[in-house]
């Protein structure tokens, strides 16, 4: 069986499980008998498209089907790029399975999740395998569509509703974009196929609008900032391990939308091109990490990293363009590898980390930070895998983090190759971005994991938390232990990748499998060099000997004693540092630009025996200065449109006969 | 027969390290007293406050977790393992291109992390309250560093620092308006990172003052003593950095027998105790700043590092 009917076969069995789910939506076992059947399907297509990657990618494998538009049919090609996304995708489907098996009993309303779980997981491959526009677009919908659903899962809660409506809303306008970009590829003469898109020729300010059109489009599904604003509403909207699939999955077929169309379907980029992303992305991943370190929610913080990591994926994919529009051909393919590696990584960690989210959700019902704490004594095994998530995606080694963003800062050292000026001085300029990002990452993700799983517990939920169950712990260890695996074997990734590299930008990275000790080399040992594995192999190694050496010659008394607060002693947990409090000095120093943040005191009267009161008030610009303006514009536009609907009989008919008037003036003028 | 003594001469380095971290901490106190007319104590004391820490009991707070026992030793494996990749005074060892200068950032970030959420996890005030300034702190001066970094790679072509160090100890690189720029940056970004005056006191007793001391608070007995030695141990690694980079004098390039190199550690003994002689000059010259002007003293470290590279990019010769 060919590879992409192997996956089409996969894809029938999802959309078939979709079904079975609405059949078996109110017995017992339909939560067992899905989850382990998605976990099935998702496993072969995830082995499918490994043995591909690795295997002979040299042939694309097509399939065409008789259906979609009569005189195209449906077109899905399976090549490098797609088998590389079909991976990210189904690892994450099987994952996400293996956590619902545990996580789903949980749920209270399965018949509203079942039914589009598959169906959602159906839609990204089919997005990814697509090969022609109409059947691109329809599979970008139906993705879309099936993700609505399961964000309107539990449509009660307070604020669901309304994340939903903003999705709806922000993916028609996407898609609308998307629609489009694909009319502008397509030419006059209106072929939709993607090879006959691939060849054709694509005027330069075509090629602009189509570029600006997917960063709308396409940018708009990732998250780039400004338009983000669904995506930390709608993501933790989900039920966890579908905010994973969402975060960790969606967004990065988001971009490899991005990709298929800028790199391979649009040719031989432009400068301008790399600038605008360059710039968006740098933008986003400042912007991003800056909201997600303000938030106390601990999925909304999750997914505003989500809109830093795509930022930086997007600024990778920028420099990739850049080197590729003046035939800097090595340094184009350590950029774009760098921002592949770095869509494998975020899908890892950011997967886990909703998934330990997820299990403190089910252990506590919280998800506010500021009521939960102390976590680590009653949910070991949870907060060891949330820990290492946290380590990956601060950019630490020697977890996977660090690898991608290392990559990603050699290729900005490649910037001084770079003959334009304006380029020269934009790329260290973004790479000083991206390391504030990074650091602000770790920022965020230590008050994340201090806040919530360190200190003493701030409320009851905390105090009488279990751990959760096997199956969950069993999908965040599994990846954990991928994060910890591509951080310190990163040489065997980048030479996976380089098949992609290859067809899309006819160049690679060298090969990494030759170096001594397993090192990667991007360009020259001379230049740089990095060993995740020695790394861990030296900590691990003086860490041991550290702790050798105290066990043997250092004094063993340990006593337990209780905690020194300066004199004051039983202090109560609501005293410890919050999530507010420990964004404090990040507020102060970037809020009061970016959020136009105050802290207002309320100071009671001498005498007065009120509590003083602190309040912080952040403004979201974005929103303020650009949505909220164009809901008013609408709501007012609605409100007044609004009277033409009790109009009397005769006013009806003389509206009728105006516009009659009217269009036929218009087309006697215009012909 | 090269390998064993390719291994011997990394393992030199690292003992190396290990043992000169607590003198210098030691020389730099001394002096500071001496400046101040005190007699201070011996350079030796920071060795006896190690094993006097190592022989005391660890008093842990109740609802400490694994995590803070076990982040001494993460972070002191951490720094130890940056500080051995940094060329002392012979360059090109076995290990170095395990990491180049980036990855040794990252890996005193990954030590900080550990010790930021060290600092939360006994829930008293003093814990958030350092790590929380810690990391931004952190936040500012990564960014500056990078540029530092970019800086330096744009002159020599490589952020290995083997060979950055090579490159500079040959004679045509010469002043430059940028390095010296990038040089006082990485200064700036040192003194932050290594919790000095102006930005933080070592030496404060006042809690609300405090904050890397702030975050480790807690600490008490042989966990107290791994944090000290590897705030020693990245002081060393700072002023390891900036002489090597900036100041490759006499630097022993590998492989050119035992005499040169008993040159090179001669000259890095002269550099380290040159750098402690200023450290301390510097820091009984100055006032701690509030915490809120550090942005712009880090600022101001990125402003120039960014500077630096501009100027590498309109001229070749600045």
């Amino acid at each position: 069986m060919s590879s992409v009917v192997l996956q089409m076969v996969c894809v029938a069995g999802l959309l078939g499980l979709a079904i079975l789910a609405i059949v078996l939506s109110r017995s017992k076992i339909s939560t067992a008998v899905i989850y382990s059947a998605t976990l099935a399907v998702s496993a072969i297509a995830l082995i499918g498209s490994i043995r591909w990657l690795l295997g002979d990618t040299a042939n694309a494998t097509d399939l065409m089907l008789p259906i979609g538009l009569p005189w195209l049919g449906a077109h899905f090609r399976l090549d490098a790029l797609a088998s590389f996304f079909l991976m990210v995708v189904n690892l994450g489907g099987a994952t996400a399975s293996l956590y619902g098996l545990g996580y789903g009993h949980h749920e209270p309303a399965p018949h509203r999740v079942l039914p589009f779980f598959p169906a959602f997981l159906a839609g990204m491959n089919l997005v990814v395998l697509a090969d022609d526009a109409f059947s691109y677009l329809l599979c970008w919908e139906f993705m879309s569509l099936a993700s609505w659903a399961l964000v309107m899962a539990h449509h009660r809660e307070t604020g669901n509703a309304k994340a939903g409506y903003i999705y709806l809303v922000m993916a028609s306008f996407g898609t609308l974009a998307l629609l489009l970009a694909f009319g502008l590829l397509a030419g006059p003469a209106g072929d939709y196929g993607f090879a006959a898109i691939r060849v054709a020729q694509h005027t330069p300010y075509a090629a602009a609008l189509v570029l600006i059109l997917m960063l709308l489009g396409a940018g708009s599904k990732a998250g780039l900032v400004p338009l983000h604003v669904w995506l930390p509403l709608a993501h933790p909207a989900a039920p966890s391990h579908v905010s994973a699939l969402m975060s960790g999955v969606m967004t990065k077929v988001a971009i490899y939308g991005f990709i298929r169309v800028v790199f391979d379907l649009l040719g031989q980029p432009t400068l301008s091109a790399s600038v605008i992303v360059l710039f968006l992305g740098g933008v986003t991943a400042v912007m991003g990490i800056l909201y997600a370190m303000m938030e106390n929610d601990i999925k909304r913080l999750l997914a505003y990293s989500t809109i830093e990591n795509v930022g930086v994926i997007f600024v990778s994919l920028g420099l990739a363009l850049a080197f590729q529009a003046n035939g800097l051909r090595l340094a184009a393919a350590l950029a774009f590898t760098a921002a592949l590696f770095h869509v494998l990584n975020h899908s890892f960690f950011k997967s886990l980390l909703f998934f330990g989210a997820g299990a403190v959700l089910t252990a506590t019902g919280e998800r506010d930070m500021d009521k939960l704490g102390g976590l680590i004594h009653r949910m070991p095994f949870t907060s060891f895998a949330f820990l290492v998530g946290c380590v990956a995606i601060s950019a630490l080694p020697p977890f996977n983090g660090f690898v991608s963003e290392w990559l990603i800062f050699q290729a900005v050292l490649q910037s001084p190759e770079l003959p334009q000026w304006a380029l020269k001085i934009m790329v260290p300029a973004v790479g000083a971005m991206l390391a504030l990002a990074a650091a602000l990452a770790a920022a965020c993700f230590v008050k994340a994991y201090g806040v919530t799983f360190l200190g003493r517990p701030r409320g009851p939920a905390a105090e009488t938390a279990h751990e959760v169950d096997r199956y969950s712990l069993s999908a965040m260890f599994i990846l954990a232990a991928l994060c910890l695996l591509a951080g310190i074997l990163p040489g065997l990734v980048i030479d996976a990748l380089s098949p992609i590299t290859i067809a899309i930008l006819d160049s690679r990275m060298p090969i990494q499998a030759n170096e001594p000790w397993l090192s990667i080399v991007p360009i020259a040992e001379s230049r740089s060099s990095y060993n995740g594995l020695l790394v861990m192999v030296f900590i691990t190694l003086s860490a041991s000997l550290a702790v050798f050496f105290i066990h043997r010659f250092a004094s063993h008394a340990l006593r337990r004693g209780p905690a020194w607060g300066c004199g004051f002693s039983d202090s109560t947990p609501a005293a410890q540092y919050s999530a507010e409090s420990f964004a404090q000095p990040i507020r102060r120093v970037f809020g009061t630009l970016v959020f136009h943040a105050r802290d207002h005191v309320e100071m009671p009267a001498p005498g007065d025996t009120q509590p003083a009161r602190l309040r912080i008030e952040l403004h979201d610009l974005i929103w303020e200065g650009m949505y909220a303006p164009i809901a008013g514009a609408i709501g007012f536009a609605a409100d007044r449109l609004n009277y033409l609907q009790f109009l009397t009989i005769r006013r009806y008919l003389s509206l009728v006969f105006a516009t009659l008037v009217t269009l036929l003036l218009v087309l006697a003028i215009w012909s | 027969m090269v390998v064993i003594s390719d291994i011997l001469v990394q393992g030199v380095q690292m003992l190396l390290v290990l043992l000169l971290a607590p003198l210098l901490t030691g020389f730099v106190r001394k002096i500071k007293a001496r400046l101040l007319r005190r007699r201070g104590a011996s350079v030796f004391q920071p060795y006896r406050d190690l094993l006097r820490l190592l022989r005391k009991e660890v008093v842990l707070a109740e609802n400490a977790s694994w995590l803070f026992r076990v982040t001494p030793y993460v972070t002191f494996a951490a720094i130890w393992v940056a500080a051995a990749l940094v060329p002392t005074f012979a360059t090109g060892l076995l290990f170095n291109w395990t990491a180049d200068l980036i990855a040794i950032v990252a890996l005193l970030g990954s030590a900080r992390f550990f010790l930021a959420l060290a600092g939360m996890d006994v829930g008293t005030s003093f814990g958030g309250i350092g790590s929380s300034r810690e990391v931004m702190i952190a936040a500012l001066a990564e960014p500056a560093m990078l540029l530092i970094v970019f800086c330096m790679a744009l002159v020599a072509g490589s952020t290995q620092l083997s060979t950055v160090a090579n490159f500079m100890a040959s004679s045509y690189v010469g002043l430059r308006v940028s390095l010296g720029m990038a040089v006082i940056a990485l200064i700036m970004v040192a003194l932050a990172e290594n919790a000095r005056i102006p930005v933080d006191n070592p030496a404060t007793h006042l809690e609300l003052t405090m904050v890397h001391e702030a975050m480790v608070l807690e600490y008490s007995g042989r966990h107290l003593a791994m944090i000290e030695f590897g705030a020693f141990l990245k002081l060393l690694l700072y002023i390891s950095l900036i002489a090597c980079v900036f100041l490759p004098w006499k630097i022993a390039v590998f492989g050119t027998g035992p005499l040169s190199y008993a040159v090179g550690a001669g000259a890095y003994l002269v550099k380290l105790a040159a750098a402690g002689f200023f450290l301390a000059l510097f820091e009984t010259a100055t006032a701690k700043m509030r915490v809120f002007r550090i942005p712009q003293f880090l600022g101001a470290a990125l402003m120039l590092g960014l500077l630096g590279t501009l100027l590498l990019f309109v001229s070749r010769s600045f």
